[in-house]
């Protein structure tokens, strides 16, 4: 197990180190620099500026600077916002993409592997067509045609919920973002735990449990249920990663201060530091995420082997 | 795994019998389950439908798709003209609708085709000579699988600005990794089979042998993927377009004019809904086609 991990550790730090160089030097190979504004700067207030954050130097020596700087846990500071880090700008804005994140995997899990256990248990009947139906279109329908049909409907139309804004992560303003964001979790949740399911129900141990006489609600719950619901597990990974591409939209159309919202402008505004700390933090959490999934499916499957 | 039942009276029983009787070949097999899905049939004519549509459609209609018409500013559906309405500039919603399927369509089509030819060489070639570059080459997929992607193509698209070649390659680029994974895979349990063999005992050479005989023997799983990745490459150009990055003005994509529609829904709810309703039904179809198309080719894969 220590093995395991340590090898995938291993791994994660040149694909971290990947990240970081590919990123790097897009950005700077990007027209435009963050000092461009309306009002151009004199020529020696430019070259003070760059001076200022180490952009005078070719590009192999800020490249090397950046990544001992990173090296070292220090991101560097924001080109835009003066006087802040990126790891200030970054702890500012992380906590409504969390909140947003966490709730809607949450309700997703729930309310995926309920409808694909039900469907699973009346297989080819009206629930099963139901839930399969609702499935398919949480697939179709991407978030940035259900974000705007919803703020149309429920906050336009009914008024009944506010269609944008924080306001200190009140409930009724959660409610549709979250919605949003867990709809095409929910439709890929439900299908996998609906194909496990139905596969885990016809093997024999389930046939042993019903042949003692077990009640058919226990055999669900307590045998066939966490083997069904193994693949989860290992969509973890990209659900996190769907999760981070559908806040950036989520984000914009609900205005609301989260990190997704703040790469987008931070990209256009050539806000190297801010762009490069956000990409690898993003890079991280996949990895560590994948890791996690991996682990918690061999502790889960004792049939799996970590090598 | 579970017993193969060949009950008398059931699909496969019937087909295995037939089969001694007439000698179909797996491909039509595989098109006579295809035809009996309904919902892959469906999704095939409204495609084939949409296809002509955006080909042939703007055309017909009597505004272009940049045209302004100062006097249809938000003109409702059916009024002057204008069969599904008029946007902020009254340039005819119908035109730019048609347009940018087409736009969709294309993008969808041509990256396709990109990640297409990417993935197939690199897992044939992976997969076929094995070793240390089969390693190597599988360790650059894994690494780039754990890349945030999305960030990347928006890294493009402000790092080279958006032009429409860009969003081609860079969105073909990002889909290929799945591709060769399963290329590769298939080219593995290739590669030991007699033919193979025979091609190699025959003195053919390596790269003939992957072109010739390897990836001809490996389309079926291929096209299904193939498939599944149009409709998602259009979710992502359209992802693009949404936050701004893709296709730019007057030119129109299904993404940019759901993202135009958005920011005037309370005025003109058409602007969103049509838009949204042609991007709907452009994925289902290609959805249920690919669905049809693998439980056609490879039925235990459900």
């Amino acid at each position: 197990m220590l093995r395991f991990i340590g090898r995938r550790l291993l791994v994660a730090i040149p694909t971290l180190f990947l990240v970081v160089t590919v990123a790097f030097f897009m950005m700077r190979a990007a027209p435009g620099s963050p000092f461009d504004s309306d009002r151009k700067l004199a020529p020696e207030i430019e070259r003070n500026v760059m001076a200022k954050y180490g952009m005078d130097k070719p590009i192999g020596e800020q490249y090397f600077n950046y990544i001992k700087g990173v090296v070292q846990g220090d991101f560097g500071p924001s080109l835009k916002y003066q006087d802040k880090s990126v790891l200030e700008i970054l702890q500012e804005n992380y906590k409504v993409s969390l909140v947003l994140g966490l709730s809607a995997i949450l309700i997703a899990s729930i309310v995926g592997v309920t409808l694909g256990v039900l469907a699973a248990l009346r297989q080819n009947g009206l629930i099963d067509y139901g839930v399969m139906g609702v499935a398919i279109l949480g697939v179709c329908i991407p978030t940035f045609v259900t974000a705007p049909l919803l703020v149309l409907l429920f906050g336009s139309q009914l008024q009944i919920l506010p269609s944008g804004g924080w306001n200190g992560g009140a409930l009724a303003n959660l409610i549709l973002p979250v919605t949003v964001l867990a709809l095409p979790q929910i439709a890929i949740i439900s299908r996998l735990t609906r194909a496990g399911m139905i596969e885990v129900l016809r093997s024999n141990y389930v046939r042993t449990a019903r042949a003692k006489g077990l009640p058919e609600h226990r055999i669900v719950a307590k045998h066939a249920l966490r083997a069904a619901i193994l693949p989860l597990v290992s969509y973890l990974g990209p659900a996190c990663a769907g999760l981070l591409t559908g806040s950036l939209v989520v984000e914009k159309i609900f205005n609301l201060p989260g990190l997704g919202k703040f790469f987008v402008i931070s990209a256009l505004q050539r806000d190297y530091t801010v762009v490069m700390g956000m990409v690898i933090f993003y890079a991280a959490l996949i990895l560590v995420l994948n890791l996690i999934a991996d682990l918690l499916y061999a502790v889960l499957d004792p049939r799996v082997r970590l090598s | 795994m579970k017993a193969p039942i060949l009950a008398p009276g059931s699909r496969a029983g019937a087909q295995v019998m037939e089969k001694a009787v007439k000698g179909r070949s797996l491909w039509d097999d595989a098109r006579r389950r295809l035809f009996r899905n309904w919902a892959a049939v469906t999704g095939m004519v409204v495609l084939v439908v949409l296809v002509v549509v955006a080909l042939i459609g703007p055309h017909l209609v009597p505004f272009s798709y940049d045209q302004i018409n100062k006097n249809d500013v938000w003109a409702p559906p059916l009024t002057g003209g204008h069969l599904l309405g008029a946007d902020s500039l009254g340039r005819d919603l119908l035109a730019r609708l048609l347009m940018g399927l087409r736009v969709s369509l294309a993008i969808g089509l041509v990256a396709t085709v990109v990640s297409l030819v990417i993935g197939v060489l690199w897992g044939a070639i992976a997969g076929y000579v094995g070793g240390a570059l089969d390693e190597l080459m599988m360790r650059v997929v894994d690494v780039l699988y754990s890349l945030p992607f999305i960030f990347f193509v928006i890294l493009m698209m402000v790092t080279f600005g958006s032009n429409i070649i860009l969003i081609f390659v860079a969105i073909g680029a990002v889909e290929w990794l799945t591709m060769s994974r399963i290329v590769r895979g298939q080219t593995l349990g290739l590669k030991h089979k007699e033919f193979v063999e025979a091609a190699r005992a025959a003195g053919l050479n390596q790269g003939s042998i992957i072109t010739k005989h390897i990836i001809p023997n490996l389309l079926g799983p291929v096209v299904v993927y193939v498939t599944l990745t149009i409709p998602a490459v259009i979710l992502a150009e359209s992802f693009l377009s949404f936050l701004g990055l893709g296709v730019q003005p007057p030119m129109a994509s299904l993404g940019s004019l759901i993202a135009n529609g958005a920011q005037d829904m309370e005025l003109a709810p058409w602007l969103l809904i049509f838009p949204s309703l042609v991007m709907i039904v452009t994925l289902m179809s290609f959805n249920f086609i690919g669905d049809g198309l693998r439980d056609a080719i490879d039925p235990q894969d459900r």
